[in-house]
């Protein structure tokens, strides 16, 4: 590798995942040298991207996997109804009209795609699939990006991004444990959000988020966006808040991914460690509530809750990466799972009593609702009575968090005076522009790749 | 190269460790597009023993789904989704090969294959002197007819018993049911084309390169399997001219014998070389590494039957040809006599596996 300290970079980009690795061929087609600082070891490069499966894409007719047609107005709709109007519209509607034109640029870029996964269907229209999912197509750009004679340094963490008035200067990272200063003539910030900063996760939520899961990397620190707040620079998004799902409980700390994933919810009950209920757990299809779950289980004491399903129920949903729980009766179930015995079967016993006969369809809302409960569950409530019993414990899982740099549709960081010179931010580190609140399935990696590339062409443009 | 038959006593651990990494692929199924082992399983939730053979045997080692894999080492989970299938065919070639044992030793040593072409060989020079005929055209003048037939006609027969009972054990063992047509027309369409060594849409399999793609092991694949098959039908069509036509050997140019047989023995010595090749450059802890050394062997052995039956073609009516034709023969007799328990059995529980699947997705 060349000596990366000996040299101006034409310039220096921060990160090593989607919106990075785009940001970083734009800008090589174009006729620069880009050096990619990567803050994890090869086999964990490529941040929460190589985690993701697919991205959501506009087209106005069937396009490589995509079927139909989808169109920037349902587009904007779909966005619009997950962010509850927290959002820029003129920025969401130039990455959705953009959107269309990048995917046949991953496709010439190295990508492959595949017809929506089994259990996804309802996206084979909305979202096109990576073949071998996110860590594939990060393969995929490194090497198209290594072909084109960008440099990459792993295990080399920016801690400080120096800056004199407008103007980008240089970084200093941390490569093989030396501190490095690393000059460059323009600055690409890609490094995702601050998540799995354990500490500002407890300062800006509350302790209560030491016991979250992080379920993606654990290099997306933040260090680079608390940089560049420190210079000044303007931010965008609700500093308290993280995107958190409900996941498997007994998932490692950090970059558990898509396997700790738990569809069953909806044809359960949930209690928390009192072996109480709290909220109506078929109030709607899960891939509309699993985020609300995230939540709902922050809020509950230790930020735990068990999910209690019985034999019936056990094959209606995606296997679970660990097996259940399992008892043949709600005691031993309720012992194995540390909760308290005569009260989860009260729990169980009461909702039994409200359940009411009905027909049963676990893929649609079948308005088999209970009586008389609260909270009630409104859908899929049938009496858990057939043993064996199965538990799965649950946690909040943080997708991503939502405070940002501000940019214009040019992906220009702007500072005190005006924008920076030389500053360009893509991906997570800047979707707070457009995603102010909720999520909307793919629209991490369109975000990513629509202002990586345009950060890779604006830097190609202005250093 | 005996003594390590003795330190490895049976278990099902390889099939268990399958079971567990195939569990987290089926929460997972990232990797659905690349080949037929993950719509076989996703199309499951618990797995057999059975059915995790059944998965092993489809799975062409073409190492997509291990540089896609965000769980490999050094996350928990340790993905090795190639290497945990590989040892599974490898522990199953064991347990279905007739008589117990030889496969132990072939699919592991190469030393074993090597002494029984030397065997082999020596055989064939034996026969050569013992039983030279006093007249005869061609090969027929160093060794008779009736005496090539009385050598092969066993090893050939033999093998295929054998073969047979391994694959009536694996049919068992993975819930197979009666054949129909349909399911043979499409097992052979995916086996002509290599249809699992594609990638999916990513343009080849991740064998010699790292996590970039290439077609270079199916194309070589490709030559040594249509080269065999094509010398084989060499073979055959020499018999059949041989007793029904009442036409004997030697044949010339233009004859069927040598149409199928010189191209065939071409792509088959080239293919081989370039397997053996791409096994050099590959990782070998993304296979099965204890069979590695038996592997190159068999490959080997495959390139030199076609190899010397080459060069007896072109050392016709020289002083060599008796020496060649001892090497020849004594490669192929080497050959059919391990086929039951070499790398070789791999093309027969293939295409089981690839019928099995194919009754999978017709119902
Ligand atoms: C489990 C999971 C599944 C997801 N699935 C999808 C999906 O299917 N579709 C979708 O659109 N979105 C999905 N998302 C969201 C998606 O991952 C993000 O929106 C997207 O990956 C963001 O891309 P990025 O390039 O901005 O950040 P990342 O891919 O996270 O990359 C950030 C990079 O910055 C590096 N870095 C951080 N700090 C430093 C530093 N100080 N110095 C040097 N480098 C640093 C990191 O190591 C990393 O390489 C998913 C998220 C998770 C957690
Ligand atoms: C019946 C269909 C067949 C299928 C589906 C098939 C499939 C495969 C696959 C997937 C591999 C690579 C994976 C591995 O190393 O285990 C392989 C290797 C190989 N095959 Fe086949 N094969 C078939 C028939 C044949 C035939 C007829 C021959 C020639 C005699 C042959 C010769 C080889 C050789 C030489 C190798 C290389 C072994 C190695 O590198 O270790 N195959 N085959
Ligand atoms: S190999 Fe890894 S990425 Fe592929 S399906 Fe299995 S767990 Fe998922
Ligand atoms: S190695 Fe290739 S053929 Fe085998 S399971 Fe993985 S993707 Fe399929």
């Amino acid at each position: 590798m060349t000596a990366l300290d000996d040299q101006p970079w034409d310039l220096v980009i921060v990160g090593g995942g989607n919106a990075a690795l785009c940001a970083a061929i734009e800008a090589a087609e174009a006729g620069l040298k880009p050096l990619i600082l990567e803050a994890a070891p090869k086999p964990y490069r490529g941040g929460n991207s190589r985690h993701t499966r697919n991205f959501r894409c506009m087209h106005r007719g069937p396009l490589s996997v995509l079927t139909g047609a989808y169109e920037e107005d349902e587009y904007f709709d779909d966005l619009i109804r997950v962010t509850k109007g927290e959002t820029d519209e003129g920025l969401a509607r130039m990455t959705i009209r953009t959107s269309e034109e990048c995917l046949p640029w991953m496709e010439a870029h190295g990508i492959a795609f595949q017809p929506s996964l089994s259990g996804t269907l309802s996206l084979s229209r909305t979202n096109a699939f990576f073949l071998g999912g996110g860590k594939a197509l990060v393969n995929a750009y490194y090497n198209t990006a290594h072909d084109l004679g960008v440099t990459t340094a792993y295990e080399a963490e920016v801690t400080q991004i120096h800056v004199t008035g407008p103007r980008f200067e240089g970084v200093t990272a941390k490569i093989a444990g030396q501190e490095t200063r690393i000059e460059g003539r323009g600055l690409i910030l890609a490094s995702g959000g601050f998540q799995a900063d354990l500490d500002w996760l407890a300062r800006a939520w509350g302790p209560a988020a030491r016991n979250f899961l992080i379920r993606g990397t654990p290099y997306n620190r933040g260090v680079p966006l608390k940089q560049m707040l420190d210079h000044g620079a303007d931010s965008v998004g609700d500093p308290t808040q993280c995107h958190a799902v409900a996941i498997d409980g007994r998932a490692a700390k950090f970059d558990g991914g898509i396997v700790t994933r738990l569809d069953c919810v909806p044809f359960s009950i949930v209690v928390n460690r009192n072996g109480d209920r709290f909220y109506d757990e078929g109030e709607d299809v899960w891939p509309k509530r699993y985020a609300i779950w995230g939540r709902l289980v922050a809020a509950q004491p230790e930020q735990v809750a068990y999910s209690i399903i019985d034999a019936k129920s056990r094959d209606l949903f995606m296997p679970s990466v660990y097996p259940p729980v399992e008892a043949d009766t709600l005691d031993g179930l309720a012992q194995k799972l540390g909760l308290p015995g005569t009260k989860l079967r009260e729990t169980v016993e009461a909702f039994n009593a409200a359940c009411r006969d009905g027909d049963f369809h676990p893929t649609e809302l079948d308005g088999l609702s209970t009586e008389g409960l609260t909270p009630p569950k409104t859908n899929w409530a049938r009496p858990i009575t057939e043993p064996p019993f199965y538990g799965y414990s649950l946690r909040p899982g943080v997708t991503f968090t939502y405070l940002g740099l501000k940019v214009d549709e040019t992906a220009r960081v702007a500072g005190p005076a005006g924008r920076f010179d030389n500053i360009w931010a893509a991906g997570e580190i800047m979707a707070g522009s457009i995603l102010g609140q909720g999520y909307l399935a793919g629209f991490g990696m369109t975000i990513g790749t629509v202002f990586g590339r345009i950060a890779g062409q604006e830097a190609a443009a202005h250093v | 190269m005996f003594d390590r038959i003795e330190d490895e006593a049976p278990t099902l651990t390889a099939t268990d460790e399958a079971r567990r990494q195939v569990e987290i692929c089926n929460a997972c199924r990232y990797c659905e597009g690349y080949c037929a082992v993950f719509p076989s399983a996703f199309s499951q939730r618990a797995f057999s023993d059975g059915d995790i053979t059944q998965l092993a045997s489809l799975c062409h080692n073409c190492r997509g789904c291990y540089y896609a894999c965000q769980y490999t080492e050094p996350h928990e989970f340790a993905l090795n989704l190639p290497r945990a299938l590989a040892e599974v065919r490898v522990e199953s070639w064991d347990r279905f090969a007739w008589p117990g044992g030889f496969a132990r030793l072939f699919q592991r040593s190469g030393g074993a294959l090597a002494l029984m072409l030397v065997l082999g060989i020596a055989a064939l020079f034996w026969a050569l002197t013992a039983l030279a005929p006093a007249s005869g055209e061609g090969f027929y003048a160093y060794l008779s007819h009736a005496a090539m037939v009385a050598i092969f006609a066993p090893p050939f027969l033999l093998p295929l018993a054998a073969i047979a009972i391994g694959l009536r054990r694996y049919w068992a063992e993975v819930g197979g049911q009666r054949i129909r047509w349909p399911h043979l027309k499409a097992a052979f369409a995916d086996a002509a084309t290599m249809r699992n060594l594609s990638g999916g849409a990513a343009e080849g399999c991740n064998f010699e390169k790292g996590d970039r793609y290439s077609q270079a092991r199916r194309h070589a694949h490709q030559a040594v399997f249509w080269g065999f098959l094509l010398c084989f039908a060499a073979t055959s069509s020499g018999t059949v001219l041989h007793y029904v036509f009442d036409m004997p050997a030697p044949y010339g140019l233009f004859s069927l014998p040598k149409l199928l047989g010189l191209p065939g023995g071409l792509l088959l010595t080239v293919g081989a070389i370039g397997l053996i090749a791409l096994k050099f450059k590959a990782d070998t802890h993304l296979g099965a590494p204890e069979v590695w050394g038996g592997e190159v062997a068999f490959v080997a052995l495959l390139g030199l039957t076609g190899l010397t039956g080459l060069l007896l073609y072109f050392a016709t009516g020289t002083a060599l040809v008796a020496p060649l034709l001892a090497l020849h023969l004594g490669t192929v007799l080497a050959f059919f006599l391990t086929t039951p328990y070499s790398k070789m059995v791999h093309g027969f529980y293939r295409m089981a596996a690839l019928i099995r699947d194919a009754q999978r997705k017709q119902g």
